[in-house]
């Protein structure tokens, strides 16, 4: 079976719609986006009060995969509490998640 | 005076606060769950804007001219003061200095209900339209702040626009103004049927939403003391500098003693939901452990508990 990449992005709260449209402008078809609490080594949030963070993950061929890391890094880790990495994924019906194909 | 602030201790939502910083203190697993959090500040923003609105309903449209344009003054001015003392008095980075001072530009609700409740246990009447000022009071100051910001950097001005946004359709004000508009359109007689799930009950879920605020407060306290005396006398000079002005602005439109002092309070209260939205979009680079811990974990515990009874004695010497 084909491999894909998993992609996982958690992001501070406030960050995440917005996430998700670039993401998608730059060719992910389909998401699962989840609530998640946790700690990591950038200052307090200031969306405490817009809530948890948010742990959006999506299969997506590994040049798409590459595209996004590079804009995330370019756009927001500077800046923002956002984490993203990836793994290897073998994927049923994988042509799904690809959109040039 | 000390009796005064006194008797406002005593009342049951600050004693709920406390009870919340209480449970942080003595690591209580008390928790006020995300959803339930969001359910008590949809009800309130909602109680508010509809008695509001109602409020406005029977408020002849001249009587409001002169007590608008004093909120809208409040809410230029204020952060020009907050961003010029940090900037040049307090040196703060210039992130820093436009993050806070959109915060102090703008108001917090739960201040300004705290106040409401003071003024009742008081006997003190003041105008019913004072939600519509808080929802004026709300905008400029932020955008104030985030304006000052872009011009001092001259940024693409992309990330603001996005912060206006932000700060227009996010969920506090187009509750307040959603409610305002309900209310102002429906008035009085069709409002009464659901007075008993909007007006009644209202204390008791300030209540509860005061609890989770002292739970908020409660884990900010260790950055209260990381702040600093500097950062701690800021946050406390400036709300009475600031109410001062209100007060003095609600004197001039001609407002009632309690409307004074309501104005007074919303000029002093700092934002701690809408504006630490719009900053972080629009400020990244701003410390949000300084911009939340002056807002939510100094100023306003001082206004509720010292804030507001001085404000009040204050204004008294006004009339």
């Amino acid at each position: 079976m084909p491999q894909l990449k998993l992609l996982t992005v958690i992001t501070e709260a406030l960050l995440a719609k917005r996430l998700i449209e670039e993401l998608e402008g730059l060719g992910v078809t389909g998401y699962s986006i989840s609530e998640v609490k946790g700690k990591g080594a950038g200052p307090v949030s200031a969306s405490e009060w817009e809530g948890r963070n948010r742990k959006i993950e999506t299969l997506v061929p590994k040049r798409i995969a590459e595209k996004i890391l590079e804009h995330l890094e370019k756009e927001y880790f500077e800046d923002f509490s956002v984490i993203a990495y990836t793994t290897d994924a073998t994927v049923v019906r994988s042509e799904k998640f690809d959109p040039s194909s | 005076m000390l009796e005064l602030i006194g008797d406002n201790l005593l009342s049951p939502i600050l004693l709920a606060f406390f009870m919340g910083i209480a449970a942080r203190v003595v690591k209580s697993d008390l928790e006020i769950s995300e959803p339930l959090y969001v359910s008590l500040s949809i009800y309130l923003l909602l109680a508010i804007g509809l008695k509001g609105g109602v409020a406005l309903s029977i408020t002849p449209v001249g009587e409001l001219a002169l007590p608008m344009l004093a909120t809208i003054a409040i809410g230029i001015i204020t952060p020009l003061i907050a961003f010029a003392l940090l900037y040049r008095l307090f040196s703060f980075s210039l992130e820093n200095a436009a993050a806070t001072a959109a915060h102090y530009g703008s108001v917090s609700a739960v201040t300004f209900l705290a106040c409401l409740s003071f003024l009742e246990i008081q006997g003190v009447p003041y105008e019913g339209y004072v939600p519509a000022l808080m929802a004026i009071l709300e905008i400029p100051g932020i955008g104030v702040a985030l304006l000052l910001f872009e011009l001092y950097k001259n940024d693409s001005g992309k990330s603001l626009t996005r912060a206006v946004r932000e700060i227009l359709f996010g969920k506090s004000l187009f509750l307040l103004i959603g409610g305002l508009l309900i209310g102002l359109v429906s008035g009085q007689e069709k409002f009464e049927p659901l007075e008993p799930l909007f007006v009644d009950p209202f204390k008791g879920i300030l209540l509860l939403f005061l609890l989770a605020l002292g739970l908020q407060c409660g884990n900010r306290l260790g950055d209260v003391r990381r702040a600093g005396l500097r950062v701690i006398a800021f946050a406390i000079a400036l709300p009475v500098l600031h109410a001062a002005l209100g007060m003095l602005a609600g004197k001039a439109a001609g407002m009632s003693l309690g409307g004074t002092v309501v104005l007074g309070v919303l000029a002093g209260s700092a934002s701690y939901i809408a504006a630490p939205a719009a900053v972080r979009i629009a400020i990244p680079k701003a410390s949000p452990a300084l911009y939340l811990t002056c807002s939510l974990a100094i100023t306003f515990p001082f206004n509720i508990v010292v804030g507001i009874p001085l404000y009040y004695h204050m204004a008294k010497m006004l009339f």
